[in-house]
C-alpha cells in the first residue's frame, strides 16, 4: 500500500489537532492555520483521487488492527476523494473570501474559536466522505452540528442567537431520527460497517424477515439526513440563519455542510442499503415528491423577500430540492445529476454569498434591495461574481449550473412516470429563479443615489482571489463539463461495489 | 400482537418516550421544556440501544475467571455505542442550555414566539 | 406557593404565561421583566395586540398538534418494535459473531478484561476519538456565548453566588476527597471492570463543582483557571488524536505497535487503553467543572 493511502487518515487527524491548536492562538494565526488546512487537504485529497483512479478500484483502510466487520474502516474511492477535494478547495475559498467580513463581524478576544468551529467542520466533513460505518458518521454529524451551531452564533447578536437555536432544534431533531434509524438498523442486521449491512440488508430483503423494521430504519435514516440539510417542508431555519450569519458562515453552512449531509445519504444509500433495498422500499417517491414541492415553494419564498441574504437563503433551500429531486428520479442518471448539481451548488451558491456581502458592505451595511441599487458600479468585481452566480443558478448554459439542469432533465426522460412532473418542476422552477435573480441583477446595474465609496483595494484583493476561483470554476466546468460527468459516473460504478 | 408488546415492554417504553420527547422538542414554545423534551428523546434512543445487547440470563460482559464463553455474556457492542450517545447527548444539552441562558438575559422571556416577535421588533428599529 | 396559584400554574399549557415572580416573591433575584433596563427599552412597550392575537392562536393550537404528531409516532414506532426481535431473545441478529469475537477474543486481542473498553478504545476507537472532540467543541460553543472577556462588549456576568454554611463546608472537606479518590479508582480500573475515562471524569468533575460550591471558587482558581484549562485541554486531546493515528497508521499498514496488550488483569496492561482512559478523564474532569463555572459566572 503506497504511502499516499495514509494521507486522509493524516489530514483528518491533522484537522482535529488543529482544531484544538487554535484555541490557544490569536485569531490572525488560527485563521492561517485554518486557511493552510484546508488548501493541504485539497491537496492531499487531490493525490489520492490520482491514485485510486490508477488502481482503478477502490481502497479499503483499516483504522485499527481489525477489519471489518469488528473494527472500523475508511474507504478511499474516486468519488470520496473528489468530493473532498472539492469541499477543501471550497473551504479554502470561503475563507480568504471573507477576510474583512470576519474581521469585522468577529469579537476581538473570540475570534480563534470560529477558526477552531471551521476545523472541526472540515474534520467532520472529511470522515462524511470517507467513512464506512454508519456510527461514525453519527457521532461525526454531531460534531458537525455543533461546530455549525457555533460558526452561527459568534456573531452575538439577538437574532443570530435566535437563529441558532433554531437551526440547532432541527438539527437535533433530524440527529434523534437518525439515530433512532441506525439503532433500529442495528437491532434486525447486527452490523454497522457499511458492507456488512449491504449483505445482511440484501439477505433480509430477499428472505422478506423484518420487512416492516428494514423499511421503517430507512424511512428514519432518510428523514433524519433530509431534515439536516434542508428538505421542504424543514427548510424554515434557512432564511433566518443564513440572513443573519456572517457570510462566510452563510457560505460554508450551504455550500458545503447540507451538501456533506446529501453525500453521506447517498453513500449509505449505495454502500449501506444497497439500490436494490433502497429503490425498492418507495422512500425514493416521497424524496421526488418533497424535492419538487422544496424546488417550488423555495422560489417563492426567495420571490417574496426584501433582504438579498434571506433571498438567497431561499434559493438555497430551491437547490436542495433539485438534489433530492436526482436521487428520486433513479439510481444512475438521477443521482449522477444530483451528485453534479451538489458540486454546482458548492461552487455557486458561496460566491453570491460573498459577493452579496461585499455589495451591502458598499452600500453601508444594508441588505436591502432598494439600497443595494447601483451597487454593481461601486464594486464591479463583486457585481461580475454575483451576476456569473446568479446566472449559473438560473442555468444559462456555459454554467454549471446549465449542466446539472441539463442532466436531472435527461434522467428524468428516462423515467418512466416521473418524466413529465420532472420537466414541469424544472422549467417552472427555472421561471421562478429567473424571476427572482435578473431582477437582482438589473437592479445591481441600475444606476442609484451616489452610494459611500469604492471598495479599498484590501478588500478587493483578498475578495478578488476567491470571486475570480469561483468564477473560473464555475466557467470551466460549465463549458467542458464531460470529463467530469465521466469522473462521477466512474465513481458511481464504485460507489455501490462492496467488498 | 398485544403479548409481543408485552414481552417487548422495555423496547415499546423507549419508544413511547422517544416520540414524547420528540413532539415536545419540535412543537412546545417554552426554551427550557424543549431542552428536556430533547433529553428524554435522546436517553429514550439510548435505552433502546441498551436493550438490544440485553440477553436473558446472562451477564455484563466483564471476564470473570478469564472464562470467555460467549454464552455466558451479554452483548458488549450496544453499550460502547451508548457511552458514545449519552457524551453526545450533554454536549447538546450544555449548548442548548447555554443559548437559552443568553437569550434570557436578553429578551426576558422563554417562550421562543415571544422572543421571535421581540428580534423583529428590535431589528425594524435598527 | 399557594394552592390556587399551583393550579392555575397546571392549568397553563406554557409557563410564559404564568408570571413567576409573583408567588415566588422571596427570589428577588429574579431579573424583573419589565424594569426598565436601559439596554431594553422595547419591553415597555408591550408587543402589540395583532401579535399577541397571533401568539395566543398558536398557543391553543400547538398543544392539539403535539398531541395528533405524537400519536402517530407512537402508532408508527409500536409497529416497527412489534417486528423487531424480542427483548432478551439470545437469538437476535445482533448476537453475531461480531459478538462472538468480541467476547471470546476480546481480552486477548485488546488485554481488556472490561470488554466494553475494549470495544470503545481499540475496536472501535475512531468513534471515541470523535466522541471526545463532541465534548470539545460543545465546551467551545459554550465559550463563545458565555465567556465574558474583560475589557469585551459585555458586562462580567455577576451571578448571586450561595453563601455556603458551615455544614455544608465540613461535609465536604471529607466527602471530596473520597470523591476524587473514587474518580481517579474509576478511570484507572476502566480496563479490568465496569467504569472507563468518561465514567471517572464525570465523578471526579462533579467532585469539582461540590468544592467550589462548598468553599467558592477561589481556593480552585488558582490552580484551575483558563489558561491551565486551555493547556490541559490541549495536551490531552493532541495525545490522544496522535497516540490514536500512530495505532491506525500501523493497524493499517500491518505493522507492530510498541504498546503490547499484556497481561490482562494487571493495572498497567491493555495497551494504549490506560493512557487514553487517564487522557478522556481529565479533559471530561476539566470540561464539567468548566461548564459549572461559566454558567455560574462567566469564566473559568
Amino acid at each position: 500500500m503506497s504511502f499516499i493511502a495514509n494521507l486522509p487518515l493524516f489530514c483528518i487527524v491533522a484537522s482535529l489537532v488543529c482544531s484544538v491548536i487554535s484555541s490557544v492562538l490569536n485569531g490572525k494565526l488560527a485563521r492561517w492555520l485554518s486557511m493552510a488546512l484546508s488548501l493541504a487537504v485539497a491537496v492531499c485529497s487531490l493525490l489520492v483521487l490520482g491514485m485510486v483512479w490508477q488502481n482503478g478500484e477502490p481502497l479499503t483502510y483499516l483504522m485499527g488492527h481489525f477489519p471489518h466487520p469488528w473494527g472500523n474502516e475508511i474507504r478511499l474511492g474516486i468519488l470520496e476523494s473528489f468530493f473532498s477535494f472539492v469541499f477543501a478547495a471550497v473551504m479554502f475559498l470561503c475563507m480568504q473570501g471573507a477576510k474583512i467580513a470576519l474581521t469585522q463581524d468577529l469579537e476581538a478576544g473570540k475570534r480563534q474559536f470560529y477558526f477552531v468551529m471551521t476545523d472541526l467542520i472540515q474534520a467532520a466533513l472529511l470522515v462524511l466522505a470517507y467513512t464506512n460505518d454508519i456510527f461514525t458518521g453519527y457521532v461525526f454529524i454531531e460534531i458537525c452540528t455543533l461546530a455549525s451551531c457555533g460558526i452561527l452564533m459568534i456573531r452575538q447578536t439577538g437574532r443570530a442567537i435566535l437563529a441558532s437555536v433554531r437551526y440547532m432544534i432541527f438539527s437535533l431533531i433530524g440527529s434523534g431520527l437518525f439515530l433512532l434509524g441506525v439503532t433500529i438498523l442495528y437491532g434486525i442486521t447486527g452490523h454497522l460497517l457499511l458492507p456488512s449491512l449491504h449483505e445482511a440488508a440484501a439477505e433480509l430483503w430477499h428472505t422478506g424477515d423484518y420487512r416492516i423494521p428494514l423499511t421503517s430504519s430507512i424511512c428514519l435514516i432518510t428523514v433524519g439526513l433530509a431534515i439536516k440539510s434542508g428538505l421542504f417542508p424543514f427548510h424554515y431555519w434557512m432564511p433566518d440563519t443564513y440572513g443573519c450569519a456572517t457570510p462566510c458562515s452563510s457560505a460554508i453552512l450551504s455550500g458545503l455542510v447540507s451538501k456533506g449531509y446529501i453525500f453521506f445519504l447517498l453513500k449509505v444509500i449505495f454502500s449501506g442499503f444497497g439500490t436494490e433495498v433502497f429503490y425498492g422500499s418507495g422512500v425514493q417517491n416521497v424524496l421526488f415528491v418533497f424535492g419538487i414541492c422544496g424546488m417550488i415553494f423555495g422560489s417563492i419564498g426567495a420571490i417574496q423577500e426584501n433582504d438579498i441574504f434571506r433571498m438567497l437563503a431561499n434559493s438555497s433551500a430551491a437547490q436542495i430540492g433539485y438534489v433530492y429531486l436526482g436521487i428520486g428520479i433513479s439510481p444512475e442518471a438521477g443521482v449522477i445529476g444530483a451528485l453534479f448539481h451538489i458540486l454546482t451548488h458548492a461552487v455557486t451558491k458561496p460566491v453570491l454569498f460573498l459577493s452579496a456581502s461585499r455589495l451591502s458592505d458598499t452600500a453601508g451595511g444594508s441588505k436591502r434591495f432598494k439600497d443595494l441599487q447601483g451597487s454593481g458600479y461601486a464594486f464591479p468585481l463583486a457585481g461580475f461574481a454575483f451576476s456569473l452566480g446568479a446566472l449559473s443558478m438560473i442555468g444559462i448554459p456555459m454554467t454549471m449550473g446549465f449542466m446539472s439542469k441539463y442532466l436531472l432533465a435527461v434522467a428524468g426522460l428516462e423515467a418512466t412516470f416521473k418524466a413529465v412532473p420532472t420537466l414541469l418542476a424544472l422549467a417552472l422552477s427555472t421561471i421562478l429563479n429567473t424571476f427572482y435573480f435578473a431582477r437582482t441583477i438589473i437592479r445591481l446595474y441600475t444606476p442609484g443615489t451616489p452610494l459611500s465609496s469604492a471598495a479599498p483595494w484590501r478588500a478587493q484583493a483578498s475578495f478578488g482571489l476567491s470571486a475570480i476561483c469561483f468564477s473560473l470554476l464555475n466557467l470551466g466546468a460549465g463549458i467542458s463539463a464531460s470529463p467530469l460527468i465521466a469522473l462521477l459516473r466512474h465513481g458511481l460504478e464504485f460507489f455501490g461495489k462492496v467488498g | 400482537m398485544l403479548q409481543t408488546l408485552w414481552d417487548s415492554r422495555v423496547n415499546c417504553i423507549a419508544v413511547i418516550l422517544f416520540a414524547v420527547g420528540f413532539a415536545t422538542l419540535l412543537l412546545h414554545r417554552n426554551l427550557f421544556k424543549k431542552i428536556l423534551g430533547l433529553n428524554i428523546m435522546d436517553t429514550a434512543s439510548c435505552l433502546l440501544l441498551t436493550s438490544l445487547g440485553y440477553i436473558e440470563g446472562r451477564t455484563a460482559p466483564i471476564i470473570v475467571d478469564g472464562v470467555t464463553d460467549v454464552q455466558r455474556y451479554g452483548n458488549p457492542l450496544p453499550a460502547g455505542l451508548v457511552l458514545t450517545g449519552i457524551v453526545v447527548s450533554v454536549s447538546v444539552t450544555a449548548v442548548m442550555l447555554a443559548l437559552t441562558v443568553r437569550l434570557y438575559e436578553r429578551y426576558h422571556t422563554l417562550d421562543l414566539d415571544e422572543i421571535y416577535m421581540l428580534a423583529r421588533q428590535e431589528e425594524g428599529e435598527k | 406557593m399557594k394552592k390556587s396559584e399551583f393550579r392555575k400554574w397546571l392549568k397553563s399549557w406554557d409557563a410564559g404565561e404564568f408570571d413567576f415572580t409573583e408567588a415566588l416573591s422571596d427570589r428577588a433575584s429574579l431579573p424583573q421583566p419589565d424594569g426598565g433596563s436601559k439596554d431594553h427599552p422595547w419591553k415597555l412597550e408591550p408587543i402589540n395586540r395583532l401579535e399577541q392575537g397571533e401568539i395566543k392562536s398558536f398557543r391553543k393550537s400547538y398543544p392539539f398538534f403535539a398531541v395528533v404528531l405524537c400519536c402517530i409516532m407512537i402508532g408508527f414506532l409500536l409497529l416497527t418494535v412489534e417486528h423487531l426481535p424480542t427483548f432478551g431473545a439470545p437469538d437476535a441478529p445482533a448476537h453475531n459473531e461480531v459478538m462472538e469475537r468480541y467476547v471470546e477474543k476480546g481480552m486477548e486481542e485488546t488485554g481488556a478484561v472490561n470488554v466494553v473498553a475494549g470495544v470503545i478504545l481499540d475496536y472501535r476507537a475512531f468513534d471515541t476519538l470523535g466522541e471526545s472532540h463532541v465534548l470539545y467543541t460543545a465546551a467551545t460553543a459554550v465559550f463563545i456565548l458565555l465567556l465574558s472577556l474583560k475589557g469585551g462588549g459585555e458586562p462580567e456576568r455577576e451571578r448571586k453566588i450561595m453563601q455556603s454554611d458551615p455544614l455544608l463546608k465540613s461535609t465536604a472537606r471529607i466527602i471530596v476527597p473520597l470523591v476524587i479518590v473514587y474518580g481517579i479508582y474509576v478511570i484507572f480500573n476502566g480496563h479490568l471492570g465496569p467504569g472507563g475515562g468518561f465514567s471517572g471524569g464525570a465523578v471526579i468533575g462533579g467532585g469539582l463543582i461540590l468544592y467550589a460550591i462548598a468553599f467558592g471558587f477561589e481556593p480552585l482558581d488558582k490552580i484551575l483557571n483558563l489558561k491551565v484549562y486551555r493547556m490541559i485541554v490541549l495536551c490531552a486531546l493532541c495525545f490522544y488524536s496522535l497516540a490514536k493515528c500512530y495505532s491506525f497508521f500501523c493497524g493499517a499498514n500491518h505493522l507492530e505497535t510498541i504498546f503490547s496488550p499484556g497481561k490482562a488483569g494487571m493495572i498497567f496492561s491493555a495497551g494504549l487503553i490506560l493512557p487514553l482512559n487517564i487522557a478522556v478523564g481529565i479533559v471530561v474532569a476539566c470540561t464539567m467543572y468548566g461548564f459549572y463555572s461559566i454558567f455560574q459566572r462567566g469564566r473559568i
